[in-house]
């Protein structure tokens, strides 16, 4: 359901977030899912009330190029993904090494599927037909 | 050569609701530079969230914050009906702004008075917070909660507001506004308090877009930008103006804050008034399907992005939470650099920071 959604590769994405930052898009925030091998990473920006993102698909073990030369507003973003995704991010603007939002001892990446949730009772997966019955 | 010093602002400070750290790096009274520490109440809820069916999630994000509780709720339960395609009844439209907009007034007024407490002006803040009180009575007398109000659902809302009860919401707000110019004239024109306001923490309009700075500290700075410009729910249908001040400093927020408490209430009003006959809810079946959506609302403190995505299970793939305190982290290292530390405690204030919203 997500338009104008650009996929981008890596050495592209300095070029295509400083020409939507020059075409006046104010930087909204980044998105990052895990998806096995690779985490999909989304970037959105915002100019009168319209959406643009740009789209990622990064190899774990990949470092991720920092945008917050462009947009300092991406550094928190970029800290919190390196802390709960376990994203590497290059050249951010400070970089926190894994402590913006995390304290000694926590658990690594803690939103990486791999990592089980602590304390949380987790609910069995039900699928659904197509006739949108569900089906435990 | 003035020797730097680093002091640590919190995170338990006296005038800070939440715990945060502001490491501020000084060459005598000024700061130098600012750097943001972060945490200390981080409650893991985008990963509870991926464990619990999407039902129970809206109660989940209904307690991200403790303030505009109802607001999260409504931005998740819009992005699951976008993403399922739930028609929701144009009554529950109308029923969502009366309670988004009773809560947005019950925020302002609370950090409009932590402000006056910033400043050391306590009579205000206790009066201010007094007014406060009777629109949480207003949302126990419509939702039976003051706060949290579990209201919302997908498909529509749980509890209506029957004519009679309108009614009285309506002469209660009257009794609000009779109150409202004399605690506002105490905060904009009286001289201690503009000398404690004007020309602190000065946020430029291209710096505030850059930034990407959100809600009122955005629209303080000149810029216009508020989503309800946008119609979501039935603000297409009540005339919404947005206010916008140029200054960019602690005052032009004050002012922003204390027009958009009038603002909210006649949202209110046209609401109670214009409301539809209807259902006010429609049953939802089936789980989200395998696909994404970025919803988005207008929260007290600016622009709240839920990034929810499906699987076609009952669990979602992923919930990922972008409160306007984040986005405004970057818009208070900027102000704080190159100010007094005296200053420090209002402007931070002045960007109405949530960090349990934040931190999730």
């Amino acid at each position: 359901m997500l338009e104008n959604v650009a996929h981008v590769t890596l050495e592209q994405i300095p070029t295509e977030v400083w020409k939507l930052k020059t075409d006046g898009y104010r930087f909204v925030t980044m998105t990052c899912c895990d998806q096995g091998d690779a985490h999909d990473i989304l970037y959105h920006f915002d100019k009168n009330y319209q959406l643009k993102h740009l789209r990622i698909r990064l190899p774990k073990g990949t470092a991720l190029p920092s945008v917050s030369a462009i947009f300092f507003a991406a550094l928190i973003v970029e800290n919190e993904m390196q802390d709960l995704l376990g994203v590497t991010v290059s050249g951010m603007a400070i970089d926190f090494k894994g402590r913006f939002m995390l304290a000694e001892g926590a658990p690594v990446a803690p939103l990486n599927k791999s990592v089980p949730g602590i304390g949380i009772e987790v609910q069995p997966k039900v699928a659904v037909t197509a006739e949108g019955t569900v089906k435990s | 050569m003035i020797r730097r010093n680093t002091i640590p602002f919190g995170p338990q400070h006296p005038v800070l609701p939440e715990p945060i750290q502001l490491r501020l790096v000084m060459e005598n009274e000024k700061i130098v530079e600012a750097l943001p520490a972060v945490g200390y109440i981080h409650r893991g809820l985008e990963k509870i969230a991926e464990k619990k069916d999407y039902v129970q999630d809206v109660y989940l994000a209904e307690r991200i914050c403790g303030i505009c509780s109802f607001i999260h709720s409504q931005n998740y339960c819009q992005g699951i009906e976008e993403l399922m395609k739930v028609q929701v009844p144009d009554r529950a439209k109308y029923l969502r702004v009366i309670w988004a907009e009773t809560h947005r007034i019950h925020s302002h007024l609370l950090i409009l008075g932590l402000l006056a407490d910033a400043f050391g002006f306590e009579n205000l803040f206790m009066r201010l917070w007094k007014v406060r009180e009777q629109i949480l009575d207003i949302m126990e007398a419509t939702a039976g909660a003051r706060v949290i109000l579990g209201v919302c659902a997908i498909g529509g809302v749980k509890r209506d507001i029957p004519p009679a009860l309108g009614e009285d919401v309506l002469r209660r707000l009257d009794d609000v506004e009779r109150q409202l110019p004399e605690l506002c004239d105490s905060l904009l024109k009286d001289y201690s308090v503009k000398q404690r306001l004007i020309g602190v923490g000065v946020l430029p309009k291209d710096k505030a877009h850059e930034l990407g700075a959100v809600g009122p500290v955005a629209r303080a700075s000149g810029l216009k930008m508020d989503l309800r410009e946008t119609g979501y729910a039935a603000y297409g249908d009540l005339d919404f103006k947005m206010i916008v001040e140029e200054s960019g400093d602690c005052y032009a927020r004050t002012v922003v804050r204390v027009k958009e408490l009038y603002t909210s209430l006649d949202l209110v009003r046209k609401a109670i008034k214009r409301m539809p006959q209807g259902p006010i809810s429609v049953p939802v079946r089936g789980a989200p399907p395998a696909d994404e959506v970025l919803a988005r609302i207008e929260q007290p403190r600016g622009e709240l992005n839920f990034y929810i995505r499906g699987n076609g299970t009952r669990n979602l793939e992923r919930f990922r939470v972008r409160t306007p305190t984040f986005a405004n982290l970057p818009a208070l290292l900027h102000q704080l650099t190159g100010c007094e530390l005296a200053d420090v405690p209002v402007i931070a204030i002045c960007i109405d920071p949530c960090i349990s919203c934040t931190e999730r």
